[in-house]
């Protein structure tokens, strides 16, 4: 991962974070010498399985990510437009789909999947794309189907889920010709929990005042609980993580200097941008202290039943924030704004994933009329920059900001 | 045609086609996706309606969806916000893509009708899992379909509305068999209207008009044509200036691949099977929407042999812009085609704003090549 703020340079664990990220690469690019199989895998999906079969979960969202960070987006998303691929589709999608043929971006392209796994819980564009590199790789291709819980977890639904994770093990059985391994199935269940819990731990650090950490740092050290989910390293990670919040709340360290507006974001990153926009913030000593986008890692905790992680992960990763009503996410929203006490909210409307952004407006005007907050809405792309207008979002930002000191004094 | 200038009146004026329907039908429930399992809420004694945008102006819907959403979803949205879909009772979402899976919650918090389901069918098609699923779902809609209607739905009332959707369907396959076999016996917008009509009119008057058509037409005889025989392939058509473009250009429409064609109407409901069962089996079984995942080649497979059947000169892509689904299938459809040596061109369409006049050059050009 590239490095998106200035300011998380301060912190020890950035370099670590890089080390375990350069590491965890190294060794999934090397798993084919190692005679370790690969997983392709959904950055919602579950990973656990894999990991108690010893099997290398790679994350093309993650890796996408990183090229959206080096700034690579256009050039390869121009690439899959040549492809055919409308310039309209998810520029993750299209990056990820044209660097498997061309092998580019930051490390060359991702090592060649032997088995693809694709959950459908964030959105359809990952069907369509583990589809397309279904064609592309000819491998075998599992899907989890986790039916939108517009208002609610039906028995149906919990059946339906249930059963799949059953065809799950049992496709990996086939793909692996091994047995699956319920013991170490339990010990990564376990470390996956704690893994979550410590997420959620260190985004709640941010309700101090000041923060010790932003967004922007959170979209940075979200990297391992998304790829490394489940494992020892992720848990030691965390914990370290958590207590250098606690060192910098104790010794009255904040992440923007003079903190005195706290924002909230919503939707994906703008990766390309981060830098930039952080900056920009900090400029009128707004910090943006939580989003709605890395809570999602740890969001479905209370579903989650560490002695029957296989049974209750069916619903913990049915009921993730992009999978329930639009009306359930706006509740999510008001609760963050009470518990991290912000001022404002910034919405990135981002062109490549409809069902984050779909439903925006009205969360919008549910936050203005329940919460009484401003709200500024971002028209962006979280990879592709061809869709970012700096000026523009410079303008419109600066006015929010204006509003938000005539609100707060 | 008597009988088809019912239905080109018919779909001229859907208000007033719905409030007539209103006389003899309890309540109308709409729904945008070929998947709305039409024949519970016909069972129900409801009118099912296929929902279209009016096209008009997009104001209202600016409110709620971004400028980056497919023209059919917010098209409709605006059609509802503005009034013009007041005579509806209800909707029904099934699951499909991302669009309307927040169009549904969007609708469902304006909650501007009194009725309102989410059916969220499997994506997923092809396990044992997802059928046991899609028959849940469907038993689940009956019984909500049972409580808004105030009766019990029988076995019977199912197997009759199975008997008259399998009839409008089996006679949309003659129709379209006919067109195949003699190129241009039906004009291209009666056969949109048809379509189209069938969709939305009073489905008892459908079943009752089509065997008439279909008899009228094999009765007569075949038009000397040379035109060339194109198959259009994408979500919905509903521009009936495409077909009438084509047809000037030298080309008749010999078969689609559209969710408001063929992937709607082919594949009977078995009739001697536990109804439930026999319809989650259809939708299950039929041709497959890129919503929706059966196997990563199977669409093109698909049009491959839609085209070699209906010996195609040619296939034509028309795709709603925004639209992720088909845009993402695009690609390799194209190679499916390619490598079979079938000519095919892309057209991107938006629903408010047709430009017709640039189109129909490249059309025209496409089809002098082929
Ligand atoms: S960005 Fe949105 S559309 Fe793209 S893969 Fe992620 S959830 Fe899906
Ligand atoms: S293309 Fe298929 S999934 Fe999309 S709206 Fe049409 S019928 Fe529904
Ligand atoms: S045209 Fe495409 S994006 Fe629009 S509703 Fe149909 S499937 Fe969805």
């Amino acid at each position: 991962m590239s490095d998106p703020s200035a300011q998380k340079a301060k912190m020890k664990s950035a370099k670590k974070m890089r080390d375990l990220m350069t590491a965890y690469y190294i060794d999934a690019l090397s798993a084919g010498q190692n005679n370790k199989r690969v997983a392709w895998i959904t950055s919602g999906g579950p990973v656990e399985p894999l990991l108690a079969m010893d099997i290398i979960p790679v994350y093309p969202e993650n890796h996408a990510a990183m090229i959206g960070s080096a700034k690579m987006g256009e050039d390869l998303c121009t690439k899959a437009e040549e492809m055919g691929y409308s310039t309209d589709l998810c520029s993750y999608a299209r990056a990820d789909i044209s660097c498997s043929v061309v092998k580019g971006g930051p490390l060359g392209g991702l090592p060649k999947p032997d088995m693809l796994i694709c959950c459908n819980n964030i959105c359809g564009t990952v069907l369509k794309w583990y589809e397309v590199q279904a064609r592309f790789y000819n491998v075998p291709l599992f899907i989890l189907d986790t039916p939108i819980c517009h208002t609610g977890y039906t028995p149906e639904i919990a059946k339906y889920v249930r059963a799949q994770i059953d065809e799950y093990i049992a496709f990996l059985e086939v793909v692996t010709k091994r047995k699956f391994n319920h013991e170490k199935m339990a010990t990564v269940g376990k470390l996956s929990l704690e893994g979550q819990k410590l997420w959620q731990k260190v985004l709640n650090t941010t309700a101090h005042k000041p923060s010790p950490m932003s967004a922007f740092d959170a979209f940075f050290f979200l990297a391992l609980i998304v790829t490394l989910r489940g494992t020892q390293i992720a848990v030691d990670f965390y914990t370290e993580l958590v207590q250098e919040m606690e060192e910098r709340i104790q010794n009255g360290i904040s992440v923007v200097p003079g903190e005195r507006y706290r924002l909230l974001w919503d939707n994906l990153p703008i990766w390309y941008q981060l830098k930039w926009l952080s900056g920009k913030f900090s400029e009128h000593n707004a910090c943006l202290v939580a989003d709605t986008y890395t809570s999602a890692w740890c969001g479905t905790i209370k579903y989650i039943d560490e002695n029957r992680f296989l049974d209750s992960m069916a619903e913990a990763y049915t009921r993730i924030y992009l999978n329930i009503g639009v009306d359930q996410m706006a509740d999510q929203v008001l609760e963050m704004i009470k518990f991290y006490d912000v001022d404002g909210f910034v919405m990135h409307s981002n062109r490549s994933c409809k069902p984050y952004s779909f439903g925006q407006l009205d969360i919008m005007g549910i936050v203005q009329e329940k919460a009484g907050i401003p709200v500024l809405m971002i028209e962006a792309d979280m990879v592709d920059p061809r869709n970012f207008s700096q000026s523009q979002v410079e303008t419109r930002i600066d006015a929010f900001m204006e509003i938000i000191k005539q609100n707060k004094g | 045609m008597e009988e088809i200038k019912i239905f080109r009146d018919a779909i001229k004026d859907i208000p007033t086609l719905a409030s007539n329907i209103k006389k003899s039908h309890e309540k109308i429930v709409g729904y945008l996706c070929s998947y709305a399992p039409e024949e519970l809420i016909y069972a129900a004694g409801f009118h099912p309606m296929r929902l279209f945008s009016s096209k008009s102006d997009i104001i209202l819907a600016e409110d709620h969806l971004q400028t980056y959403c497919c023209s059919l979803v917010r098209g409709v949205l605006e059609d509802s916000l503005s009034g013009r879909l007041d005579f509806l009772d209800g909707t029904v979402f099934p699951h499909t893509c991302d669009s309307i899976q927040r169009l549904s919650d969007i609708w469902r918090m304006k909650g501007k009708y009194d009725l309102f389901w989410d059916v969220v069918l499997p994506v997923k098609l092809n396990t044992q899992s997802a059928k046991i699923y899609m028959k849940d779902v469907l038993n689940r809609f009956k019984t909500d379909l049972e409580r808004a209607a105030g009766t019990t739905i029988t076995d019977d009332d199912l197997n009759r509305s199975i008997s008259t959707f399998n009839l409008i369907r089996s006679h949309l396959s003659k129709l379209y068999q006919l067109q195949s076999r003699n190129p241009g016996i039906l004009k291209g917008e009666d056969l949109y209207s048809i379509v189209k009509g069938a969709m939305v009119m009073d489905r008892d008057e459908v079943a009752r008009l089509l065997p008439l058509i279909v008899e009228t037409l094999e009765k007569t005889s075949p038009p000397e044509s040379r035109a060339k025989r194109i198959v259009l392939s994408g979500s919905i058509c509903d521009s009936p200036g495409i077909y009438a473009m084509l047809e000037t250009s030298g080309a008749v429409i010999v078969g689609d691949d559209l969710c408001t064609g063929q992937r709607w109407f082919e594949g009977r409901i078995l009739e001697n099977k536990d109804p439930i069962t026999a319809i989650a089996e259809r939708y299950m079984d039929r041709i497959v929407c890129p919503a929706k995942h059966m196997n990563p080649v199977v669409r093109g497979e698909n049009i491959v042999a839609l085209a070699r059947e209906n010996k195609a000169d040619g296939v034509v892509f028309m795709l709603l812009k925004f639209c992720d689904p088909h845009a993402f299938d695009y690609p390799y459809l194209k190679e499916f085609l390619d490598n079979e040596g079938i000519k095919n061109m892309l057209i991107e369409m938006d629903d408010q704003q047709e430009n017709l006049g640039q189109l129909s050059t490249r059309l025209e050009t496409f089809i002098h090549m082929i």
